[in-house]
């Protein structure tokens, strides 16, 4: 029993040197949760696929009712905004070229002709191809203008078929709404993997690490007390993403808290193994940074955060197993907009247990034999 | 133009600590002239100014108040006109470690843009007198520290400047490469009528300077020629030979203890130097203490250096026996408490420690020695079992640190070169962090930390952020964490490199103190007169072992020097050549 609780004395007393190092300057508390305040309020503005103010031009060569009719559609949708109306063919490639217009509506001269003889009346639509993601939004949004004008006319004896989508858990399909659920884990883990890489190398670089394992602590103990603020940290990092998804964004929370959290947790830890890990193979803090940047990029690009994981060539589908984001940034979604229950998701949270399993001890292992 | 290179009238210089808003002041009218062709030593206490004045001299600051000037040009106006004269070699030269030493080289010689036509037979010279020509293409970083500083002096000499300021050059350098940056020095000043202004903390450095400043809070306490200087000393230093049972620091604490007639007692080959207060006798000294012969002596500069000191502060005070009293009951001096038997350590091809044994009794003061690279730090290493032996029998309070249980590191104590506390943290937030990771809670932690800031005296500044304290207090505050659970065994890892001949002398009472209380204690240090205060010295080379033994035993091996008692550092180096032409001629021979 006293051997339990000296345990335990030992690991707080590690645990309280930790708080004081990384939270002692003022600096380093605001650097901690300033950025992702900063970070998250950004992503929310900035990383949105959804159209607004689409800059149009039009080339109305049939200049009919028709064409006037769709024109109109096309301003009462809210979505596009003319910026210029053109004479001829050869001005389209000006302002898509210099980007003054993102997609050009021409109305070729027997547009109106061709409708009224009940043939296929071709429109043509210009869009600038370079972000393709908009493009295809770009086009999307146009069909389903001309879909309404085409049901409101009621031209030709057949109705066209029209399918009606509607996307669940994303009734808008705000981009908005991907996104920032996703941010409560992928924000957290950058600094979380950050601050544990440096953590050990800081101490290796100073020489106090060799201090401290000059002392009876047990490497598991100084394993727990370096992971714990980590953790800590981490969580409150993810917290504070929350609250600004909640109710800055209003993102409707459809799930329950301590699901979320648990799977927050266990993908805190995971981060917190690999961070030790690459910590504890660190002669310094610039080898350990330099790590933890090389390891961010993919982690981040292999997690299905900005682009879908089934689109990936069935290699690197595989190499998605190993990533603790791809699994927590699936359990936040999921448990966030659809909510998810734990016997949904605890398949996801597995993985992470197990990478936290085999990190957690390799570190502990190579606080004392990684050879210098 | 005067003859004057430097001249400072009433220089004052005061920093401002934000934190505690007060103000520190660094320099106090300081006034002080140096000639053309001159070798000027600044030597003082922690904290004296040193640096500041250098920095003050090199341009890197600007004086509070006071006037400078430099070559004849004003520090205040023409600063850079100045630093385009001067070359200026800090305490931590900024070598590029993965650059080879030719690419340093380069490197300085373009930044102060030298000439490509000058620069061969520049380099050349360089390359001979630091003995570095056979390792330019080997990185910076894997030099040894002699080796380093030499690079480091050749990159402040790729050009020919006209005044050289050098801050503590010899810090952590080994007595071979000491002796050769000074014979660099020394020619430099011979052939190029170069002047020069050096700090140190080594006084028989200062000694072969022609002028010498002694600095203390800012302010110059006396200068001189050495042999001026030393005159102060006359007819006050003394020579004790102790009772043949007695060992020389027992004689040396009995004579400390008279701290009113005393100024200071050190060990020498065997016996023990004494330096009285101007107006006592010897006779008052030698009424109540056993010793066996004394006879008067030629005092030395550090004689007087010690006794214009302690004119101006005491001498910092030791409780002794507050450390003596407090400590707990030790195992029993009769069987080793640490055995090393054939000890090898190999990096791959390179063998840092060669079959070495020795045996450390309870209340041994042992001494590692050798130059820089001997293998000191790796033994050191192995013993707290931070690093895996390659083979031998290690054993330390009856363990091998490497796999024994946890708590067998309870009884040792460990004190790194460099500091290695949580500079962030304060000095109780240290100590309190340290006595739990001992095993010290509740009241026993509250009593420890007491206790050794009591000892160490550092009472007064538990409240201070670790990482800013003064360079001496650092090391005491090192001390104080690892004696907080009262080890058995203590190692100590050139705990006195960079201190001044003060906080040494008060950093050797302790030792010796805690010594008598049963401690065994390991340590290196590159001062050899330190070697004194060992009850058993080992001297490493290359890995292996060239002597062991009493200090006295070890200079009875080499008594073909006609009579004349050796000092520790003649000695060593001594030792270390000897075995270096034997090694060259066997190689020779292969």
């Amino acid at each position: 029993m006293t051997q339990i609780k000296q345990y335990f004395q030992f690991i707080f007393n590690l645990c309280q040197k930790e708080f004081l190092t990384v939270l002692k300057d003022p600096s380093s508390r605001i650097i901690l949760i300033l950025p992702i305040i900063m970070q998250s309020i950004l992503f929310g503005y900035a990383a949105t696929f959804d159209l607004k103010e689409v800059p149009y031009a039009v080339l109305d060569q049939s200049n009919s009712q028709a064409s006037h009719d769709v024109l109109q559609k096309l301003k009462g949708a809210g979505l596009f905004n003319q910026v210029a109306t053109l004479h001829g063919s050869n001005e389209v490639a000006d302002v898509i070229g210099n980007q003054e217009a993102l997609m050009v509506v021409y109305f070729p001269a027997d547009f109106a002709d061709k409708l009224q003889q009940d043939q296929a009346s071709p429109l043509q639509l210009i869009v600038d191809g370079r972000n393709s993601a908009t493009a295809n939004a770009v086009v999307g949004s146009f069909n389903a203008i001309t879909l309404a004008y085409n049901a409101s006319t009621d031209v030709g004896s057949q109705l066209p078929i029209t399918v009606k989508s509607r996307a669940w858990f994303n009734p808008n399909m705000e981009t908005r709404w991907i996104i920032m659920p996703g941010m409560i884990a992928a924000l957290s883990m950058i600094q979380t993997m950050m601050l544990t890489a440096l953590s050990v190398a800081r101490e290796r670089e100073q020489g106090t690490f060799d201090q401290l394992l000059v002392t009876p602590s047990l490497p598991s103990q100084i394993l727990i007390s370096k992971a714990v603020p980590s953790i800590f940290i981490g969580l409150i990092q993810s917290t504070l993403v929350f609250l600004i998804c909640r109710f800055w964004f209003d993102i409707p929370f459809q799930g329950n808290l301590f699901v979320l959290y648990l799977g927050l947790f266990l993908f805190t830890l995971a981060s917190v193994g690999i961070g030790l890990s690459i910590s504890a193979v660190s002669l310094n803090m610039q080898q350990a940074m330099l790590y933890t940047f090389v390891l961010l990029m993919p982690l981040m690009l292999l997690s299905g955060y900005a682009t879908p994981l089934a689109n990936m060539p069935d290699v690197m589908q595989n190499m998605t197993y190993v990533n603790p984001l791809r699994f927590s940034i699936s359990i936040v979604r999921r448990v966030y907009l659809e909510g998810a229950t734990l016997a949904d998701v605890y398949t996801e949270m597995l993985p992470l247990i197990l990478i936290a399993v085999v990190t957690l001890p390799v570190a502990s292992w190579l606080f004392r034999h990684r050879t210098s | 133009m005067t003859s004057a290179v430097v001249q400072a009238e009433a220089l004052n210089k005061v920093f401002i600590n934000k934190q505690k808003k007060e103000q520190v002041v660094a320099l106090a009218s300081l006034d002080m002239c140096v000639k053309k062709g001159e070798l000027t030593a600044l030597v003082g206490p922690d904290g004296a100014g040193k640096t500041t004045l250098l920095r003050l001299i090199a341009g890197l600051m600007t004086p509070t108040q006071g006037r400078l000037s430099v070559l004849d040009i004003d520090m205040y106006a023409h600063p850079q006109q100045v630093q385009n004269l001067i070359s200026y070699m800090p305490q931590r030269f900024g070598l590029y470690e993965d650059l080879s030493v030719q690419e340093n080289l380069d490197l300085y010689a373009d930044l102060h843009g030298v000439p490509a036509d000058e620069r061969h037979s520049r380099y050349q010279r360089l390359l001979t007198m630091t003995n570095l020509a056979d390792f330019t293409a080997r990185p910076a970083g894997k030099l040894s520290g002699g080796m380093k500083q030499k690079l480091g002096l050749a990159c402040t000499l790729v050009r020919s400047p006209q005044l050289l300021l050098l801050d503590e050059p010899t810090v952590g350098v080994d007595p071979l490469s000491r002796q050769e940056l000074w014979k660099i020095i020394l020619q430099l000043v011979e052939e190029e009528s170069l002047t020069v202004i050096v700090s140190t903390a080594y006084l028989d450095e200062a000694a072969r300077c022609q002028q010498v400043h002694l600095l203390h809070e800012g302010k110059i306490l006396v200068s001189g020629s050495p042999d001026t200087l030393t005159q102060r000393a006359q007819n006050q230093c003394y020579l004790f030979t102790p009772n043949p049972e007695q060992k020389p620091r027992e004689l040396q604490s009995a004579l400390l203890d008279k701290s009113d007639l005393v100024v200071d007692a050190v060990p020498q080959g065997g016996r023990v130097r004494c330096v009285l207060h101007p107006n006592n006798t010897i006779e008052d000294v030698t009424k109540d203490i056993p010793y066996n012969k004394v006879e008067p002596v030629v005092p030395s500069l550090e004689d007087a250096f010690m006794m214009s000191l302690k004119e101006h502060m005491p001498l910092q005070s030791v409780s002794v026996e507050k450390l003596k009293k407090d400590h707990k009951a030790k195992p029993d001096a009769s069987s080793p408490i640490v055995s090393v038997k054939q000890l090898v350590k190999t990096f791959g091809d390179f063998t840092a420690v060669a079959k070495t044994s020795f045996d450390v009794y309870p209340g041994e003061i042992f001494g590692l020695l050798g130059p820089n690279g001997a293998g000191k730090t790796t033994t050191f290493r192995m013993l707290c079992g931070l690093l895996p032996a390659t083979s031998g029998v290690l054993s330390v309070a009856g363990k091998n640190l490497r796999t024994a249980r946890a708590d067998a590191r309870g009884r040792i104590g460990y004190v790194s070169q460099k500091f290695a506390l949580y500079g962030n943290l304060t000095v109780y937030e240290n100590l309190r962090f340290f006595a739990g990771t001992y095993n010290l809670w509740g009241k026993q932690r509250k009593a420890a930390i007491e206790r050794v800031s009591e000892q160490f005296d550092l009472a007064s500044h538990l409240k201070d952020k670790s990482g800013e304290l003064p360079g001496g207090y650092k090391q005491r505050l090192a001390m104080a964490a690892s004696l907080m659970h009262q080890p058995d065994i203590l190692f100590l890892d050139e705990p006195t490199s960079g201190a001044d001949p003060l906080a040494r002398r008060a950093f050797w009472r302790r030792i010796t103190a805690l010594s008598q209380t049963g401690t065994a204690i390991i340590i290196t240090t590159h001062f050899m007169e330190e070697a004194e205060y060992c009850d058993k010295i080992l001297i490493q080379d290359a890995g292996e072992k060239l002597a062991m033994g009493t200090p006295e035993e070890i200079r009875a091996d080499l008594a073909d020097t006609g009579g004349e008692v050796m000092s520790m550092e003649e000695t060593f180096i001594n030792i270390i050549a000897v075995n270096r032409r034997k090694k060259q001629e066997r190689s020779d021979e292969d």
